[in-house]
């Protein structure tokens, strides 16, 4: 800036001479941040109070860590968190991986057109609804389901719905998200093997490499800066497993796998109104997420360079 | 291999440079990438000729269909076009789609506008807040109890003004705006164009493709959301067509499926028929209009990447 020399009002009278009209503009877009961003953050203050609807947020009595003491000591603790932990590190096993794969597979495709049409056709998936994914997956996996029954052709005798399955739950939760999210996510390295100079491979092969050595030393180097970031964003998110698919595919028999710390908040929340005692599993996990999204950008600034911020 | 590479452009001989090896590996990849397709077309596929098949013939036939079975007919699409439930979801999400946009599209150009603006003194502070909401929010249910205290329950603005504004989409469309040449921006200002014309004038006109993306991500969003609904809106009449749909197909609330028929005896044959027309019907519009949009929402990725 131009130095402290300029008086703070006289700073303050340009920049609103200059951009006060902006701002006039912006206004609804503050009172929106406000309204309904902000203000939840403060009323998650009732994590640490005895909310009572009748009392408000503030009437009502401080409690202290009470909640977060008896989350941690509740039985249910460690298997929310190992659950969200095995879906999410599933997701980072094999669903992450596949994205890369598809894309550097029909990175190798010639023609144009057949291309095109494995594009088309493998994004198109990301768009039909969770709700609607969620029920087909109802249908496929039930008693009588083609899913179950080419089971039942290929080893023996399952003969029943797969949903009421503990064991079965995280495959389902994977195997439907690699279906549905594949196409899709392999867009970026698409983009980004796009970007790579030809040159470099013309070098790569009159150095006498041949395909597999192009791929190793050319194209691989040339999307990991991109591998980098989605990676960080996938270890910033390992707490974070969305509640809305879990919620419509969990059941009564599949809670001891299925149930992560979002669909419990949920459930003891919202169904069973317990607010401040949910509130505070939900600000315990936020702060986790939170916590981990910095700390994966740090590690990957400092050894790689790249981060999201 | 050979210093010849430099004049490779046919195929043919690219092959015969790369040898045998890559050959067999192209012929592999192909085969691949073909079963890779249909395994994710036959889901569809099979919910589509699901639901023309013949309702108890289907229910007998199980395993991989490859054609409709028995009779083909059109019956459970009538039936599911005679449940007024499932015609006013389909108009309760028209209604949120359309005031939808026009809420989310506003707000988003006067909050990119304002965050690419430089050298203001608040813009950068004010992208920093916004910023943090990405990553940090209070949670499901003190997000509940401030929709219920503004009043907003089982309301469908319940569903439009709290989710006025994607954060990542505001950030997508900064980076189109910043990206306009500052030589326009000051040519306007000389010309004594206020920020309002600015951003009409100068602004949208040059952000077009980005404005479609935008417009198709919001649309997508507002069509497949069905958790807000599920929380906020309590009439059945009110309900947008995903939240129908999950009442219909997950939680096989059958006074709803009851809504296409009264006849118990029918309804109980054709329940599963009811079921995968009702999911072709609700796919049809964006499936039907999604290879025409793709690059829209390809470029979106791009853009999205680019600055994230």
């Amino acid at each position: 800036m131009q130095g402290r020399r300029v008086p703070l009002g006289k700073k303050v009278g340009k920049d609103l001479r200059d951009f006060g009209g902006a701002y006039l503009l912006a206004l609804p877009v503050i009172i929106y941040y406000i309204l309904f961003h902000y203000k939840p953050l403060l009323g998650a203050v009732i994590a640490f109070k005895d909310f009572k609807p009748r009392l408000g947020i503030w009437g009502s009595k401080w409690v202290g860590l009470k909640y977060f003491e008896s989350f941690f000591s509740s039985f249910y603790f460690e298997r929310l968190i190992r659950n969200t932990l095995t879906i999410s590190l599933g997701g980072l096993l094999f669903t992450f991986p596949c994205a890369i794969i598809f894309a550097l597979m029909i990175n190798e495709v010639r023609s144009k057109w057949f291309k095109r049409t494995i594009q088309t056709v493998s994004y198109m998936p990301h768009f039909i609804s969770l709700v609607v994914v969620c029920s087909m997956i109802t249908l496929f996996v039930d008693k009588d389901g083609f899913i179950v029954q080419l089971i039942n052709l290929l080893n023996g005798n399952v003969n029943q719905n797969l949903l009421n399955i503990p064991s079965a739950f995280v495959p389902i939760y994977i195997l439907s998200d690699i279906w549905q999210e594949t196409g899709w996510n392999c867009i970026i390295y698409l983009a980004a093997l796009g970007a790579i100079d030809p040159e470099l491979y013309e070098a790569a092969r009159i150095d006498g490499a041949n395909r597999w050595q192009q791929t190793l030393h050319v194209t691989l180097p040339g999307i990991a800066r991109t591998i980098m970031l989605l990676l960080i964003l996938r270890v910033g998110s390992l707490m974070s497993v969305g509640h809305e698919k879990i919620i419509l595919l969990y059941n009564d028999y599949t809670m001891e796998t299925a149930d992560v710390i979002s669909s419990y908040v949920y459930r003891r929340g919202l169904i069973n109104a317990e607010y401040s005692f949910s509130t505070a599993v939900g600000l315990f996990n936020s702060v986790i997420n939170f916590a981990l999204v910095v700390l994966a950008n740090f590690i990957s600034n400092k050894t790689s360079g790249y981060g999201i911020w | 291999m050979l210093h010849t590479a430099k004049a490779e452009h046919a195929s043919g001989s690219q092959l015969r440079q790369e040898g045998i090896g890559y050959s067999i590996f192209t012929v592999i990849n192909t085969i691949l990438l073909v079963l890779i397709c249909i395994i994710t077309l036959y889901p569809m596929y099979y919910v589509v000729i699901a639901s023309i098949s013949e309702a108890d013939v289907l229910g007998r036939n199980f395993g991989l269909l490859l054609l409709p079975v028995g009779q083909i007919n059109t019956y459970s699409y009538q039936l599911v076009f005679r449940n007024t439930l499932v015609l006013s979801g389909f108009a309760n999400t028209f209604i949120i789609l359309a005031v939808g946009l026009c809420v989310n599209m506003v707000l988003t150009c006067l909050g990119a506008y304002f965050l690419s603006l430089k050298g203001s003194i608040l813009s950068r502070p004010i992208a920093l807040l916004i910023l943090f909401t990405m990553y940090f929010s209070g949670g499901l249910v003190p997000e509940y109890l401030n929709i219920q205290s503004l009043g907003l329950i089982n309301s469908l603005w319940a569903l439009i003004i709290p989710v006025s504004i994607n954060t990542y989409n505001l950030l997508i469309m900064r980076s189109a705006f910043a990206s306009i040449p500052d030589s326009l921006v000051e040519a306007a200002k000389l010309d004594g164009a206020s920020h309002f014309k600015i951003l009409i004038r100068v602004f949208l006109p040059l952000s077009g493709a980005t404005l479609a993306v935008m417009v198709l991500y919001y649309a997508v969003g507002h069509w497949n959301s069905w958790f807000r609904a599920s929380l906020y809106i309590h009439d059945t009449t009110k309900y947008p067509l995903q939240l129908v749909l999950r009442q219909i197909l997950l939680l096989n609330q059958n006074s709803e499926l009851a809504a296409s028929t009264t006849d118990a005896g029918e309804l109980a044959k054709y329940a599963d028929s009811i079921k995968y027309a009702l999911i072709v019907i609700s796919c049809a519009p964006i499936l039907i209009l999604y290879p025409f949009l793709q690059r829209f929402f390809a470029k979106g990725v791009m853009v999205g990447a680019l600055k994230g």
